[in-house]
C-alpha cells in the first residue's frame, strides 16, 4: 500500500536533516505503528507523507499503490486515498464542522472526477458516523475544532476519516491529550474503520493506545531512521524498557 | 430545514464553492454592452446641470436645488483626510450624463425596453430571481419575490411589481419619476438626511444626480417583497450619480438590496452616490449591499473610484435602521453608511465585509451617532486585505450629552493574506454623558498556513480553502444579509480572493 524507500529529508529554512534514510513497507489491510523518543522524526514523516510545506525532500521516495506521492499537492494525496488524523487538530473559526466536512467530501469526489454527494445524503451518512463516535448534532454545528475538548478534536479527526473513506490512514500521536475514556473511544473508532482494504500506520509515544488499537506491526524509529521492527511484542519491551537500550544495541 | 441550515447558515458550503469554480479567474462582469448611448457634452457647468434637469423633465423647483448645489460644490474642497491615494480626478473630463438611446421614448413597460438592456442584465449572471423578473416572468406561486429598480447608466429602465406595490400602498421608483408624481414627499425628505452642503461628493451628486431610486413605505404597512436595485456603470468616462431616498413612515418595514457591478475598463470610473433614509416612529428598514464594482488590474489600473454618502436618520421613537455591505470591488472606496440615532430607544446596526485585493484601497466604516436617550448601535466590521492592498476602518460613536443611558458595541476584524498588504482601524469615540456606555474590541490575524494545511489534507485546493477560512471569518456578517445575497455574498468573497495566496 504505502512503499518508503531511503526518506531523507530536511527542514527547508534551515540546514537541519531531520528524517536520514527511512525504509518502510506498509502492506493492505495492515495496521503499524511507530514508536520513538521525541524528536526521533516521527510527525515529520506524518507531514512529509501527506504534503506540508517547509520541508525538503533530499533523497529517497514515497510511494501509496505505486504511485510516487512526494511531487503530488496535498489535496491531490488527500484525494488518493491519505488521511492524516493531526496531533493537534486545528481551528477554523466561523466555519460549521458539517459544513466542512461536506466540503472535504465533495472536493475529493471532485478531484477523483466522482459525482458530488447530495445534502441530503451526506446528512444521513454524517449523522450516522457522528453518533457512533458519539458526537451530538450540536458538536457538527460548532466552528471547526473551536472550543472543543482533546478528546471532542481527536473524535472529530476520526470521524473526519470515517467521512473520507481514506485507505491509508496515518494517526500521528492521537493518543496525546486524552484521558483512558476518551482513548476508548477513540480507539474504537480506529477499529470500526478496520478492514482488509485499509491500511493504517499508528504514531504514538505510548504502549497504552496500541492495548486498545492492536498492530500487525511495531517498528521503533530513533534519529531519523526506523532502527527495529518487529511484532506488537517490541511496544511492550519499550513500555518495560524504554529506549535506552534500543539505543544501545545499534550504537 | 436540517437541510436549509447546512446549505446556507454553515458558513460555505460546497454548492458556494462550486459556483465559484464555475466563474472565471478574472472579473466576470467585464463585457461592455453595445447600446447607442447618448451623451450629454463633457465637463461641468450650471449649463450642464440645467440639461440633466431638462432631460428628467423636472420642475422649476428641482433645477433650483441642484443650482444651489452646484454653487456650493465650487466652493468646496475635495477631502483628503482618508487613506487612499488616488491620481487627482479631472472633473471636466468626466462625462456627467448618459443613457441609451432607445430611451429617449421611455418604455411604458418592460416589453418596450431595449432587449439588449434585458440581455445584459442576464449576463450579470446572478442567481437571482432579478433576472426572470427583470424580464416580466411572474415568479412561481410560494417563492418569495424580489421587485426590482434597475439603474442602466443614468437612466432607470424599469420597475417591476409596481401594481402589487401600489395595492399595499408603497411607492417604489425611479427618483425622476418621484420628483414628477410625488413631488411633495421628495420636497419634504431629499436633502433632509444628508444635506445638500454635507461633503463635497454629496454636493457633486446633489447637482448632478441623474437618476436613482424612490422609495415610500406608508404607516403600519409592512413592503410584501424585497425591493432590489441593481445599478450597472456601462458608458466609458461616465460617472454615475445615483440619488436614492428611502422614507419608511410609522410602524413601516422594508429590506431592500443594492447590487452594484461595472464593466471592465482601462479607464477609471468615478462614482459618486448619495443615500438617504428616512425613519419615523418605529419603522424598520435594512439595507443590504453587494457591491463588486471592477476593482482595476493587478497593476492599479483602471477600476471604480466609488465616493458615497449613506445615512439613515432615525427619526422617529423606536426606529431601526440595518446596514449590511460586502464590498469587495471598486480600485477605491471611501465609503461610511451612518446612523442618526435621533429617535428615543432608536437603533443602528452596521455589519461590514471590505475585501481589498491587489491595488484595492478601501476607507470604509461608519457613524454612529447617538442624540435620543437609550439608544443603542452595534457595529461588526471584517476587513479583509491581499496583494498589495490598503483596508481601513474608520467610525464615529458619538454620544451627545442627551443621549442617556445609550449603548454602542464595536467589533472590529482584520484579516491579512500575504506579507504585502495593510490593515487599519481609525475608531473615534465621543461621549459626552455620564450614564452611556461604549465597547470596542478589535483584533488583526493572518490566513494561518496551518489552517491552510488542515484544509487542503482534507482534499480542498488553495483556493477553496482560502474561501472556506475567509468565508468563516465574515461569517457573522454573511448572516446579516437577506438568503438570496448571502449566496452571492459568499462566491463574491471568494472571487475577489482569486490568485492572492500562493
Amino acid at each position: 500500500m504505502l512503499n518508503i524507500k531511503n526518506l531523507h529529508v530536511k527542514l527547508e529554512e534551515e540546514d537541519k536533516q531531520i528524517l536520514k534514510g527511512v525504509n518502510l513497507s506498509l502492506e493492505l489491510g495492515k495496521v503499524h505503528a511507530i514508536m520513538g523518543p521525541n524528536g526521533s522524526g516521527k510527525s515529520t514523516l506524518s507531514y512529509v507523507l501527506s504534503g506540508k510545506d517547509g520541508y525538503e525532500v533530499t533523497d529517497g521516495s514515497a510511494q501509496l499503490e505505486s504511485v510516487d506521492i512526494l511531487d503530488m499537492e496535498a489535496e491531490e494525496r488527500a484525494a488518493a486515498g491519505l488521511f492524516l488524523a493531526f496531533q493537534y487538530p486545528v481551528e477554523i473559526p466561523g466555519v460549521g464542522n458539517m459544513t466542512f466536512l461536506r466540503t472535504a467530501v465533495n472536493a475529493q469526489r471532485k478531484l477523483r472526477g466522482e459525482e458530488e454527494m447530495s445534502a441530503g445524503e451526506f446528512l444521513k451518512v454524517v449523522r450516522a458516523k457522528a453518533k457512533d463516535l458519539k458526537i451530538d448534532a450540536d458538536m457538527l454545528k460548532r466552528p471547526v475544532n473551536v472550543g472543543f475538548s482533546g478528546g471532542e478534536k481527536k473524535r472529530n479527526e476520526i470521524l473526519q476519516m470515517a467521512m473520507l473513506e481514506p485507505k491509508m490512514c496515518i494517526l500521528d500521536e492521537t493518543d496525546s491529550g486524552l484521558d483512558v475514556d476518551a482513548m476508548k473511544l477513540v480507539a474504537q473508532g480506529v477499529n470500526a474503520l478496520r478492514d482488509d482494504k485499509r491500511t493504517f500506520l499508528v504514531i504514538t509515544h505510548y504502549q497504552r493506545l496500541l492495548d486498545h488499537i492492536k498492530p500487525d506491526v511495531v517498528h521503533i524509529m530513533a534519529n531519523g531512521r526506523i532502527i527495529k521492527t518487529g511484532g506488537p511484542e517490541l511496544a511492550l519491551e519499550v513500555e518495560n524498557n524504554g529506549y535506552a537500550d534500543l539505543l544501545e544495541e545499534i550504537a | 430545514m436540517a437541510m436549509d441550515d447546512v446549505q446556507v447558515k454553515d458558513g460555505v458550503d460546497a454548492e458556494t464553492v462550486e459556483a465559484v469554480k464555475a466563474l472565471s479567474g478574472t472579473y466576470k462582469y467585464g463585457w461592455n454592452t453595445e447600446i447607442e448611448m447618448e451623451y450629454a457634452p463633457k465637463g461641468l457647468s450650471e449649463d450642464i446641470v440645467r440639461l440633466i434637469s431638462s432631460k428628467n423633465d423636472e420642475p422649476e423647483w428641482m433645477l433650483d436645488w441642484r443650482l444651489a448645489a452646484y454653487r456650493r460644490w465650487l466652493e468646496l474642497k475635495e477631502p483628503d483626510w482618508a487613506m487612499v491615494d488616488y491620481p487627482t480626478i479631472d472633473f471636466q473630463d468626466q462625462y456627467y450624463y448618459a443613457r441609451p438611446k432607445s430611451m429617449e421614448d421611455k418604455p411604458k413597460s418592460l416589453d418596450d425596453v431595449d432587449p439588449k438592456l434585458l440581455e445584459t442584465y442576464k449576463k450579470l449572471g446572478i442567481p437571482l430571481k432579478e433576472q426572470a423578473l427583470l424580464a416580466g416572468v411572474e415568479a412561481p406561486e410560494g417563492e418569495r419575490r424580489v421587485a426590482v429598480d434597475a439603474v442602466f447608466d443614468s437612466v432607470s429602465v424599469g420597475t417591476t411589481f409596481q401594481a402589487e406595490l401600489r395595492k399595499a400602498g408603497v411607492i417604489f421608483c425611479s427618483i425622476s419619476e418621484a420628483i414628477r408624481e410625488h413631488p411633495e414627499l421628495v420636497r419634504q425628505y431629499l436633502g433632509s438626511v444628508v444635506p445638500v452642503s454635507d461633503n463635497y461628493y454629496a454636493t457633486l451628486n446633489s447637482a448632478v444626480f441623474s437618476d436613482g431610486s424612490f422609495v415610500y413605505i406608508p404607516p403600519g404597512v409592512r413592503c410584501p417583497m424585497e425591493l432590489s436595485t441593481y445599478f450597472r456603470i456601462n458608458a466609458e468616462n461616465t460617472g454615475q450619480f445615483e440619488r436614492t431616498l428611502i422614507i419608511a413612515d410609522k410602524e413601516s418595514y422594508v429590506s431592500y438590496l443594492e447590487g452594484c457591478t461595472a464593466p471592465q475598463r482601462d479607464v477609471a470610473q468615478l462614482h459618486a452616490a448619495v443615500v438617504e433614509l428616512v425613519l419615523l416612529d418605529d419603522a424598520e428598514i435594512k439595507y443590504s449591499t453587494v457591491q463588486n464594482w471592477f476593482p482595476g488590474d493587478e497593476n492599479g489600473k483602471g477600476g471604480i473610484y466609488n465616493f458615497v454618502t449613506k445615512r439613515a436618520d432615525c427619526r422617529g421613537h423606536r426606529s431601526k435602521v440595518m446596514w449590511t455591505q460586502v464590498e469587495t470591488g471598486s480600485a477605491v472606496t471611501w465609503k461610511y453608511p451612518s446612523c442618526v440615532l435621533r429617535g428615543d430607544d432608536s437603533q443602528g446596526e452596521f455589519y461590514s465585509i471590505a475585501i481589498a485585493n491587489n491595488m484595492q484601497q478601501a476607507d470604509t466604516g461608519t457613524k454612529m451617532v447617538h442624540l435620543g436617550k437609550n439608544t443603542k448601535s452595534r457595529i461588526v466590521s471584517k476587513g479583509i486585505s491581499a496583494g498589495r492592498a490598503q483596508n481601513t476602518y474608520r467610525g464615529l460613536v458619538s454620544m451627545h450629552p442627551k443621549a442617556k443611558n445609550s449603548r454602542n458595541y464595536t467589533q472590529c476584524d482584520s484579516l491579512l493574506i500575504g506579507d504585502k498588504c495593510g490593515a487599519h482601524t481609525v475608531p473615534y469615540i465621543e461621549v459626552k454623558n455620564n450614564s452611556s456606555r461604549v465597547e470596542h474590541e478589535a483584533t488583526t490575524s493572518k490566513v494561518d498556513d496551518d489552517q491552510l494545511f488542515y484544509c487542503r489534507s482534507r482534499g480542498m485546493d488553495e483556493e477553496e480553502a482560502v474561501a472556506l477560512v475567509v468565508n468563516g471569518f465574515c461569517k457573522e456578517v454573511l448572516q446579516a444579509l437577506p438568503m438570496e445575497f448571502a449566496m452571492e455574498a459568499q462566491a463574491l468573497v471568494a472571487i475577489s480572493l482569486e490568485g492572492s495566496v500562493g
